[in-house]
């Protein structure tokens, strides 16, 4: 009796049993999700970069100088060039509208804000085509007159490009900004502050971080999308084709080694984007 | 500079924040806006430093120094507004917090950035936030947040200084240091302040006018002195500090016949007797059931005799030493100050 | 009533106008043309078109897939969220970054990665072909795609709920004396149960439009592996508008309704935070 007591005394039990789980569950599940993120996540991503280098530096580089990969490349950075500080404007003015007004049909607008998120990229290509496309869209007839060309070409991509990409801002100021409150604009404003100098000295300081994180996700989004951009464009070689595109066409003529040389760059900008991210959460948090 | 306010109504959905608010406030006073959560105070001040706006009612009229402003947008009102939680600007430091209004104003009227330094640390000293300009309100305490918005709210030269539940997020100490400060300092610079707060301690010990709200109604206005000694309702007195309730044994007492309505009584106007002294006493039968004899003063539970209703009295430790009282004894109280309401209004009151 | 009165800080009528507009061009438009030009096909030929025996079998892969899918990303995500919010471990930060690559990385990318990784020569289905287990151009490829693109929903819903459940109430569990597995049964499991579902959508929502991932590793055989985005992107390549628009139209209003059901259980999950406060 008096031992058994002892050995409670003496060696307590290492976790709180009553809100954790026994030792052997939790490694269990730990070991579960290891399993499941290297077959899945992490295989993936070692995989773009063991194809891209399997032939060696120089054949990576070659790939990257071809100038098809080159043209693709520009026309890449072209459309999020414009997509991203659309969707940016879209995404301030957003923001503000739905963190500091109350009106009526505000919570039906941010189910609209998810649509674009909703839609698959497939079909919000083929939106656009039955807009604008010369032969069968709506405008074919002010098109041709006019002879502009907007889809197979980069308006269309652009705007496609804009329509998948457009909550990705507006979706991560939203949350920061309700965080924040009100308070700090309240206060502004009693001290005589204009709307705009609220917004650039109180508001945007507040939510830089998930501001800067928003066009870095839109950006890698923009430069990504497949879907949406392969059905405008009619993937023209060296003309409409982005690098996602331009990956599908090598792969297809069986350049695999180019295909992951030219992924292994839209990987990069993945992680780096997942890299802001953690740099922003954990900014946060040492801000708590 | 005064305010007046008339028929101010204010509904959120169904819900009647303020039915019909009227008051007056003279120019240079520390008013202090009291009630209990959920009675409009808080949305009455904020009505009035133009952060929200009364019901649209052709005869609702705010006037600052007899200019309407019913309408005009907080920024150009011209008040100062110190926040609860204080809305200090997170990204700015002390001083460029309190720069801020000042850098607000129009081209024209802006000081020359010598002058916004030398404003801000005069008021860094007037607030007694000395070498602290370049800090950031999260390296701040409480107290110091505190001032630093009632700083920034300064700046600008405003007509009427507004505070919002200024010490709620103190702890006890700051809070009685900071009041007894905030005392002072409107004082020295007659400002016209109002003060949001639920302790009536607090509204009672700093301010020149209280106004009792309740469910949105302004209920008493008046001094400290006068609110706490002719309240007008049972909510009044309920509200402002200890007092007991008596249903019964109202047939004790002389001159009140009728056996309706509520006695109130505060505990330090009870008094404990161990005999009968005087006749014409407002004298009750009572058992002793605790005596707490820690604190400033001694506080004695009874329950009255034969209602065997509980209340308490509060009387001296010297007085409490004498008596010697234990629980159980049967004693007799007697009622200095007795208040009887009947119907929520209609009272009347006795005074020994 | 002059709401212009009402409003305390400025920019109502800036911001609600940029973005109404902008949702009018870009959104309202675009998909009110889908539903209109599906009217104009009259309801004999638009029936015909979304029920042709090739769609009906794309609609049989896309959403017994997506249903499989996102089953195994709620079972699997359930477990990376508990894991990743309760436990500390060498590497969590990087695990926890990990998470979002799929949502990050190129679909594109992820098509031609995934097909190399599980095709007969690849690191991983080189030992799941002799088991007979055909991991590319198959049905289980579009499986292993359609898993991969909608891992982060399901934990990044669950992730915040799980971390600010509050630990008293399991305390109070315990203390009345549950055992472990009956507290996680009876009070923290009821309570994720939302938010469970809520990622369970989001990631099914996702899989049934993806395109970019899924036509690398499903061989795309007509009748056999081909999914609902690939039918619509095969018909517009010969023209026929009409189907495309039609079966297009379909998605659409499945999509619309599972937005509809995510906000309800939204609005389900804030009850529940209600009730426990």
């Amino acid at each position: 009796m008096e031992g058994n007591t002892r050995f409670r005394i003496f060696r307590p039990p290492k976790t709180n049993s009553a809100t954790n789980e026994p030792i052997y569950i939790r490694f269990l599940l730990i070991l579960i999700m290891f399993i499941f993120f290297i077959l899945f996540l992490l295989m993936p991503l070692i995989t773009v970069f063991y194809e891209a280098f399997k032939h060696g530096f120089s054949m990576y580089l070659n790939a990257l100088k071809d100038p098809f990969a080159c043209d693709a490349i520009i026309l890449t950075l072209s459309i999020a060039s414009i997509s991203v500080p659309l969707n940016l404007i879209f995404g301030l003015a957003t923001a503000w509208l739905i963190t500091k007004f109350d009106f009526y049909g505000k919570s039906l607008l941010v189910t609209f804000l998810d649509l674009p998120f909703a839609v698959s990229p497939v079909i919000a290509g083929l939106l656009f085509v039955l807009l604008f496309s010369p032969t069968h869209g709506w405008f074919s007839d002010i098109l041709r007159f006019f002879d502009i060309r907007l889809i197979f070409a980069l308006p269309g991509m652009v705007i496609a490009t804009t329509f998948v990409t457009l909550p990705f801002i507006a979706r991560e100021l939203i949350p920061a900004m309700q965080a924040r409150g009100n308070q700090e604009e309240y206060a502004a404003i009693t001290l005589g502050a204009s709307g705009w100098k609220t917004f650039f000295n109180v508001t945007l300081p507040n939510v830089k971080g998930a501001l800067f994180y928003g066009i870095v996700l839109c950006n890698a989004r923009a430069m990504g999308e497949f879907g949406a951009v392969s059905v405008v464009s009619g993937n023209i070689k060296g003309k409409t084709s982005t690098i996602p595109l331009y990956i599908e066409t090598l792969y297809m003529e069986y350049k695999t080694q180019a295909a992951f040389a030219l992924s292994s760059l839209l990987t990069l900008l993945a992680l780096f984007t997942l890299f802001i991210k953690k740099c922003i959460e954990f900014s946060y948090k040492k801000r708590i | 500079m005064s305010i007046q306010a008339y028929n101010v109504y204010k509904t959120f959905g169904s819900y009647k924040a303020l039915k019909g608010v009227n008051l007056d406030i003279p120019e240079g006073k520390l008013v202090s806006l009291l009630g209990p959560s959920g009675s409009g105070k808080t949305t009455l001040l904020r009505i009035l430093a133009g952060l929200e706006f009364p019901d649209e009612n052709k005869n609702t009229q705010i006037i600052f120094h007899g200019e309407d402003v019913t309408y005009i947008p907080a920024g150009k009102r011209r008040i100062g507004f110190v926040f609860q939680h204080y809305a200090l600007f997170r990204n700015m430091t002390v001083a460029e917090n309190i720069a801020f209004g000042l850098s607000c104003k129009p081209k024209r009227e802006r000081p020359s950035s010598e002058e916004i330094r030398y404003k801000v640390n005069q008021l860094i000293e007037l607030v007694q936030l000395e070498g602290l300009n370049n800090r950031y309100p999260s390296e701040l305490s409480g107290g110091q947040q505190q001032r630093v918005a009632l700083a920034r709210a300064l700046a600008v030269n405003p007509r009427v200084l507004l505070l919002d539940e200024p010490f709620g997020a103190l702890d006890a100490k700051v809070r009685k240091e900071l009041r007894r400060w905030l005392r002072k300092f409107q004082e020295d610079i007659k400002i016209t302040t109002v003060f949001v707060t639920h302790d009536q301690e607090e509204a009672l010990e700093l301010a020149d006018v209280v106004i009792i709200l309740n469910k949105g109604e302004i209920v008493q206005i008046g001094s400290p002195q006068e609110v706490y000694d002719s309240p007008a309702s049972p909510f009044v007195i309920e509200f402002l500090g200890n007092v007991n309730k008596l249903k019964g044994g109202l047939n004790n007492i002389p001159n009140v016949i009728r056996n309706t309505g509520i006695l109130y009584v505060r505990p330090h106007d009870v008094d404990i007797q161990l005999q009968v002294e005087s006749e014409t006493d407002y004298v009750l039968p009572a058992i002793v059931r605790h005596i707490f004899s820690a604190g400033n003063y001694g506080r004695v539970a009874l329950e009255s005799l034969p209602q065997r209703e509980p209340f308490e009295a509060e009387i001296s430790r010297n007085r409490l030493r004498d008596l010697d009282l234990k629980p159980g004894l049967k004693v007799f109280v007697v009622f200095r100050h007795v208040r009887l309401f009947e119907n929520d209004s209609v009272y009347r009151e006795i005074k020994i | 009533m002059s709401n212009k009165r009402q409003r305390i800080l400025p920019g109502f009528h800036l911001t609600l106008g940029i973005c109404l507009t902008y949702l009018t061009l870009l959104v309202f438009i675009p998909l009110s043309t889908i539903f209109i030009r599906s009217s104009g096909l009259g309801w004999e030929s638009f029936w015909r078109a979304i029920t042709s025996p090739q769609v009906i079998a794309s609609y049989k892969v896309t959403f017994g897939i997506s249903f499989l899918a996102s089953l195994t990303n709620a079972f699997f995500g359930f477990i990376a969220a508990w894991v990743l919010s309760r436990y500390r471990f060498p590497g969590h930060g990087f695990f926890d970054s990990i998470v979002d690559l799929p949502f990050a990385l190129p679909t594109a990318v992820a098509g031609i990665s995934l097909t190399a990784l599980y095709s007969q020569n690849g690191w991983i289905g080189q030992f799941l072909y002799p088991l007979g287990i055909k991991s590319a151009y198959s049905l289980i490829g579009i499986y292993i795609a359609l898993t991969f693109v909608g891992f982060p929903f399901v934990v990044r819903t669950l992730q915040p709920v799980i971390e600010g459940l509050d630990r008293e109430i399991e305390e109070a569990g315990a203390s009345l004396g549950a055992s472990r597995w009956k507290v996680f049964w009876k009070i923290v499991f009821p309570s994720l149960l939302p938010a469970l579902f809520t990622g369970y959508a989001l990631a099914f929502a996702r899989a049934i439009g993806e395109y970019g991932s899924v036509i690398f590793i499903s061989g795309n055989m007509p009748m056999r592996t081909e999914i609902t985005p690939l039918v619509i992107v095969k018909f517009l390549e010969n023209y026929q508008y009409q189907q495309a628009t039609a079966v297009a139209c379909v998605m659409l209003v499945i999509s619309f309704l599972i937005l509809l059901i995510i906000n309800a259980l939204q609005h389900w999950s804030v009850l529940i935070g209600q009730a426990k406060n």
